[in-house]
């Protein structure tokens, strides 16, 4: 009998379930390292050199360095995880939410400011919220990047 | 023999921790959110406890993906502020209580919860953001507090109706310990929050309020709510709100009474909730 995930129709969202943690186990290993400050410091001074010493897949590694955080999680990253790599980089985890939105920071921080993301339209796959699929990027940082 | 006098529940945002950290509390979109917790510090001041029990997650910090207890009960003397990438929080080391924990610890397990017993660990800002929230900025915390850190970073997370037990077997061992401790609860985390992927920022006020409702009056009801509803409705990284029901289990099977409850949006990507319950 297969396991019960009644999470995977939830837009716009990935649940860090064991399958996730078993395929992001070394990425997010290599992300608790960056806890060392040496460890970040070796790190800035040559990113892929360190990311060399870790048994990550070339796309986990790939990801790091552009800082998709959205490719990060699809590939088993965490987002407690992920923080450690925006603390080495000085960002806020309002910075690293909003990144993955395709929002620019001023945008998603006014979204939190009015009020937040409505769950209307978001909560399942095939409605029409501005987490949907359909309806990504949702703001200027995402469509400057994507044309 | 000891006692619990009342329950603490509060988010544990990091930001609000950087914010009383780097003295911006007296910035307009900070101001209304330590406006909530003016009440509750005069509160703790007035009943202060002899030992805090305290429900919280770790993320990412004392444990990696080596070792994810679903429940884990801090037994050290000593606790230090984690370095959690941004260096230390500036704050007291947290004492513990290692008699009562031990005693909590062995109750606990022989009523079939399989605690994991933790003697060496860092605290992160799930323990130490809410402490600042209630007792301000001191050179020293006001009491001993016992970590209990709950697993709600890799799913599955325990379900509400195993937490609300479990807050009942904790409720039993504090009651068996035999000296007369003022013991307080305190459940943290939540509201509803999404960090991750496009619906990132995802905050649900009908949902929390609803929450905040039924943990006063109605918790079994509450306990009875499935994970998926507060992924879908509170957001992935709501499922922290679990851990409230921990402290509601402990509280008296008596209506308790509500001193203190205050609701915010936002603090960073959260929603921001707060009730002090008294037994009575």
């Amino acid at each position: 009998m297969s396991l019960d995930k009644p999470y995977l129709d939830v837009p716009g969202t990935t649940i860090f379930d064991a399958e996730q943690s078993r395929k992001g186990y070394w990425l997010n290993q290599f992300c608790m390292s960056l806890m060392k400050a040496e460890n970040r410091a070796r790190f800035k001074a040559g990113e892929r050199a360190y990311l060399d010493e870790w048994p990550m897949s070339e796309e986990q590694k790939q990801a790091v360095l552009a800082r998709d955080l959205n490719r990060c999680i699809g590939l088993g990253g965490n987002i407690y995880f992920l923080a450690k790599i925006g603390a080495t980089d000085g960002k806020s985890f309002q910075q690293m939410a909003g990144s993955m939105t395709g929002m620019t920071e001023e945008e998603y921080r006014e979204m939190m400011i009015k009020g937040g993301r409505s769950a209307q339209g978001n909560r399942r796959v095939g409605e029409d919220g501005d987490a949907q699929a359909h309806r990504q990027p949702q703001g200027r940082a995402g469509r400057g990047a994507g044309g | 023999m000891a006692r619990i006098s009342a329950s603490v529940y509060t988010s544990h945002v990091p930001a609000i921790g950087a914010a009383l950290d780097l003295g911006k509390t007296h910035e307009p979109y900070w101001q209304p959110l330590f406006k909530g917790y003016e009440f509750s510090k005069h509160w703790m001041n007035e009943h202060k406890p002899d030992v805090i029990f305290l429900v919280y997650n770790d993320h990412a910090t004392a444990f990696s993906l080596e070792m994810i207890p679903t429940f884990a009960i801090g037994c050290a003397a000593e606790f230090q502020p984690a370095d959690e990438g941004w260096g230390p929080r500036p704050v007291p080391k947290v004492i513990g209580h290692p008699e009562l924990a031990s005693h909590i610890a062995q109750s606990v397990i022989q009523d079939d919860f399989d605690l994991t017993i933790v003697n060496r660990m860092d605290v992160d800002h799930g323990l130490t953001v809410p402490l600042s929230l209630m007792c301000g900025q001191p050179q020293a915390w006001p009491c001993p507090v016992i970590p209990f850190a709950v697993n709600v970073v890799q799913y599955p997370v325990p379900s509400g109706r195993r937490c609300l037990a479990l807050g009942r077997a904790i409720r039993k061992a504090i009651e068996s310990y035999d000296a007369p401790l003022n013991v307080q609860i305190w459940g943290t985390g939540g509201m509803s929050h999404q960090l991750q992927g496009p619906r990132a920022g995802l905050i649900n006020k009908e949902f929390d309020n609803a929450f905040l409702d039924r943990l006063i009056a109605d918790p079994e009801g509450q306990a009875a709510v499935p994970h998926i509803d507060y992924v879908r409705e509170a957001g992935s990284e709501g499922i922290e709100l679990v851990m409230w029901l921990i402290a509601r289990g402990a509280m008296s099977d008596r209506p308790p009474r509500v001193v203190h409850r205050f609701y915010h949006v936002p603090a960073s990507n959260t929603a921001v909730g707060h009730l002090i319950l008294e037994n009575t």
